[in-house]
């Protein structure tokens, strides 16, 4: 062969591999932007996720993406752990396996550093609204504005009035936690939730024992917040009516599992039996009326037995 | 018997198990210490809370239980025609052992009691959980600065109750029984010293309050979160202070005057 020849096998070799290369390249791209694209529209990934407290089995095997800037209901039965999930997305709780990725940090494995630093940027409405009993008002919303920053008092005293007038509780600012109502007192502690400006928000139970105007009031509260600050808003609740209303999406969680997934109106159309007894309210269906146990008869039989 | 001795098992568990758990909490506590620094407020507000408010009841022990020892050791010296030293013996008592026990004693009932319902509370009705979804450490905020009032308040309470009690003693062998005022005292300062005495007391008191005060807010802090379990858990507060104290004492008085 001539070296002519030798050249050009060698330069299309050359060319060959740039292609492959280029290709390779323009393909991990692709791959790259599509991830960084998934990642930027879901604030929090849960994958594979394993939990069992004692004995029991809470979760097995549950992934759910909550979307950056949106409302997202997890839904379903007494037990069935939705706590538990806002506890291990906020790194109170460890998971046995699986990944809880918040803005791209894997809560489980952060340093408690690093993890105290992130719940700074979280804000949690408890159930009780877990306002603290020795402070009033003004201080409870005050308290992590005065933990973290080194505001002037003036300032702070600024903010915490913002948030309470956004809530609508600014006259209610020298009272103390045992002079409010539940309603009231939920709103405070969502004050207190927002007072550090939180990429998102926690909401567990809004709804559970509220009055229909109180109930109004934070479902209007939670959307209006949400979008106003540009939050992220996960709401745990068994309230359907009301968080239909709210939740752009929605988790229904049952035996360990997600059991269906989607808006309020694709649930509704939902050919899971499950979901359709838990959205309608049934007494009876995959989720029996009866506690397993004998057959009726059995047990009346063997009441003869009893001395 | 195989049931028996499994239950014998798990009971060896739990306890090594909630003692782990309660040396974690106390390495945590002095690990956030220094934290306080810069919150004095906090640190003196819970010194209100748990020496301040504790002084009644000491003051009034002290003051009874003198005069007891007083009345005893009266009837018992002017036997031997030792009623003069009457000063030395309540004086002796009091510092090197029924201030710094019997101070534990009523402090684990009034303040230990109290700061373990108030953490187990706390807890229960999830203000700790929020503190730490603040990024807050409950640890640092809420028990440390607790933990270091009842270690401060302790040998102070200690050392009023002993000095009441002396008054009581003499207001009954003085005022009452007809011995010599200038004995009781000159007595008093002939036998008693400050580093052998005095000091040991303080020493005993100090390490009662380290203990009662673990033990309440650990015992808040691990209280199962209703009402019921955090009945048990004051009620284990008072029981396994008291027994500590106790047992403790017996070494420390072991230790320090046993030759």
């Amino acid at each position: 062969m001539s070296g002519s020849c030798k050249m050009e096998l060698a330069t299309g070799r050359r060319m060959r591999g740039i292609v492959i290369i280029t290709s390779l390249g323009h393909n991990a791209a692709i791959f790259f932007a599509a991830v960084t694209i998934m990642n930027e529209s879901s604030l929090i990934q849960i994958r594979d996720l394993h939990f069992a407290h004692k004995q029991r089995v809470v979760f097995d095997g549950v992934d759910i993406d909550i979307q950056r800037g949106g409302i997202t209901g997890i839904m379903g039965p007494s037990g069935t752990g939705k706590t538990t999930l806002l506890r291990l997305i906020g790194g109170q709780l460890k998971p046995t396996r699986g990944s809880i990725l918040v803005d791209d940090e894997n809560v489980p494995r952060l340093p408690r550093a690093a993890l105290y630093r992130l719940r700074q940027r979280m804000g949690m409405l408890f159930q009780n609204g877990a306002l603290l009993t020795d402070m009033n008002v003004y201080d409870n919303i005050a308290y992590p504005l005065r933990e973290h920053t080194r505001l002037s008092e003036t300032l702070i005293r600024t903010l915490v009035l913002m948030k309470l007038e956004a809530v609508g509780l600014r006259g209610a600012r020298d009272l103390m936690p045992s002079e409010l109502s539940g309603g009231m007192g939920r709103r405070v502690a969502l004050a207190r939730a927002i007072a550090l400006d939180p990429m998102m928000v926690m909401y567990d139970e809004p709804f559970t024992g509220q009055d229909p105007i109180s109930k109004g009031v934070l479902v209007r509260l939670i959307r209006s917040l949400n979008d106003a600050l540009g939050l992220t808003s996960i709401i745990v609740s068994h309230d359907i009516e009301e968080t239909c209303a709210i939740a752009d999406y929605i988790y229904l969680l049952s035996g360990g599992k997600v059991v269906a997934h989607g808006t309020a109106q694709a649930l509704g159309r939902s050919e899971s039996a499950w979901a359709q007894q838990f959205l309608h309210g049934e007494a009876d269906g995959p989720v029996p009326f009866h506690y397993p146990a004998n057959t009726f008869t059995d047990d009346v039989m063997q009441s003869g037995n009893v001395s | 018997m195989l049931g028996a001795l499994q239950l014998l098992g798990q009971k060896g568990l739990d306890f090594f198990q909630r003692l782990g758990r309660g040396n974690i909490l106390l390495l945590h506590i002095v690990e956030g210490l220094p934290s306080l620094l810069p919150r004095l407020p906090l640190l003196i507000r819970q010194t209100y809370m748990v020496g301040v408010l504790s002084l009644l009841i000491i003051v009034v022990s002290g003051l009874f239980v003198g005069m007891v020892l007083g009345l005893q050791g009266y009837n018992t010296l002017v036997d031997f025609g030792a009623a003069e030293s009457l000063g030395t013996m309540v004086a002796l008592s009091l510092v090197r052992e029924l201030g710094p026990v019997v101070t534990a004693l009523l402090f684990a009932g009034r303040a230990g009691s109290a700061l373990t319902a108030e953490i187990g509370l706390m807890k229960a009705t999830e203000q700790l959980s929020a503190m730490e979804m603040m990024a807050v450490d409950p640890v640092r905020r809420v028990l440390a600065p607790r933990f270091l009032a009842g270690v401060i308040s302790m040998p102070l309470l200690a050392a009023i109750f002993s000095a009441i009690g002396v008054l009581g003693g003499w207001f009954v062998g003085v005022g009452l029984l007809g011995v010599d005022d200038g004995a009781y005292w000159m007595q008093m300062q002939d036998h008693v010293d400050v580093y052998d005495d005095i000091m040991n007391g303080v020493i005993k008191s100090l390490v009662f309050g380290v203990v009662v005060t673990w033990i309440a807010v650990f015992e808040g802090y691990d209280a199962v979160p209703t009402s019921e379990g955090v009945s048990r858990a004051t009620t284990r507060t008072v029981v396994h202070a008291a027994l500590a104290v106790l047992g403790l004492d017996f070494i420390l008085t072991a230790l320090m005057f046993g030759d």
